[in-house]
């Protein structure tokens, strides 16, 4: 980062001793500290993000994507008796309003493009979960027109085992998912997608 | 019910063409006939009109690879009466490159079914109003279910398994 750029240098004013407003870069730059370690330090970034973080993780709305047998698990994941609108987790019928999409069941090569078109007109951030081994690894179908895992298209956070895998297995993962977020650092990732 | 030799599934298409028919198969009370392909067509409407079969559903084609066999490919029309209730079963075997004539002028069920056996063995139905694939995408290249066909499929982008393309 050159000198003079836009948003540069640490802004003296009243908040003294508070960061804002600059490069990580800059930081890094100054204290000669690891992002991680700047992270933990900055007491209001941490602030900012555990309430960020928890505003994302409590409202995960999944995009309504079905491709196999996973489907149906993933319906009944979403009906009464698993519930998981308790959670937050509320089904939505556009990829504009969702934020992780749930890739449930075998994709084939002929879908895959539509998944990846699907994936790309989420707006960030957003989540991936493969659900079931097909989605995962291509789970029993190592043949010319499966898909050899979800991450073979679009990249994968968390991962879910079993053929199908039960609602509670999807919801386990959404748990798995809500802990990951919990450990993002949003406004160190902002600053340093600024600067990119 | 046991098919007698005199059956009406035998005797009424021997009868009339009784040099196409190659071969005849009963088997479990169905009976399938092995013709000759230059008279498929001649054979199904004589089978759709004929008062006593009134053969007017196809229910199925398929097709069979018998590689390195030849002629490679055999197709199958499962035929049925719904107003007599009996069923039969017409074979036609095809070389790789040559042509069978369509049944769609006679059942439009074969609309889908002849686009099934050609996106999956490359069969050209002669005649058929819309032959493109129907379950692989547009696309693509190849018949996977011909036997010289790698089951794993290709090596590409989706698929690091597959077998590297010669």
């Amino acid at each position: 980062m050159g000198k003079g750029g836009a948003g540069m240098g640490i802004i003296k004013s009243p908040l003294e001793g508070v960061v804002q407003f600059t490069t990580l870069d800059d930081i890094v730059e100054l204290t000669g500290r690891t992002a991680a370690a700047l992270a933990k330090t900055t007491g209001v970034d941490v602030v900012v993000d555990s309430v960020v973080n928890w505003g994302r993780r409590s409202a995960l709305w999944p995009m309504t994507f079905g491709l196999a047998c996973c489907a149906i698990e993933m319906i009944a994941a979403g009906c009464s008796r698993y519930d998981t609108d308790r959670l937050g987790i509320v089904f939505r019928p556009s990829p504009r309003q969702s934020d992780v999409i749930i890739i449930a069941g075998t994709m084939t090569k002929k879908i895959a493009p539509a998944v990846k078109r699907v994936y790309d007109q989420m707006a960030e951030p957003r989540w991936v979960i493969a659900q079931g081994g097909c989605a995962s690894a291509g789970g029993p179908y190592n043949t010319y027109s499966v898909v050899q895992g979800t991450d073979l298209v679009i990249p994968v956070d968390v991962y879910i085992p079993g053929c199908p895998p039960r609602p509670e297995a999807l919801l386990y993962g959404f748990l798995q998912l809500q802990e990951k977020i919990k450990k993002e650092m949003p406004s160190v990732f902002a600053r340093y997608e600024v600067k990119a | 019910m046991t098919i007698a030799p005199d059956s009406i599934l035998i005797k009424n298409i021997k009868e009339r063409f009784g040099p196409s028919i190659l071969d005849t198969i009963i088997f479990r009370d169905e009976v399938t006939h092995l013709i000759r392909k230059d008279s498929l067509l001649e054979i199904c409407g004589f089978l759709k009109m004929d008062s006593e079969l009134q053969f007017n559903f196809l229910s199925d084609i398929a097709a069979v690879d018998y590689f390195p066999q030849r002629p490679r490919f055999e197709v199958v029309y499962h035929l049925y009466s719904i107003p007599k209730k009996h069923r039969l079963g017409l074979k036609v075997k095809v070389e790789d490159g040559e042509v069978v004539p369509s049944v769609t002028s006679l059942w439009n069920s074969a609309n889908w079914a002849e686009r099934e056996a050609y996106d999956m063995f490359g069969i050209i139905f002669e005649g058929h109003p819309n032959l493109k694939r129907i379950y692989m995408p547009e696309d693509w290249g190849g018949f996977p279910l011909r036997k010289d066909y790698p089951l794993k499929g290709y090596k590409d982008q989706y698929n690091p398994y597959g077998e590297e393309k010669k």
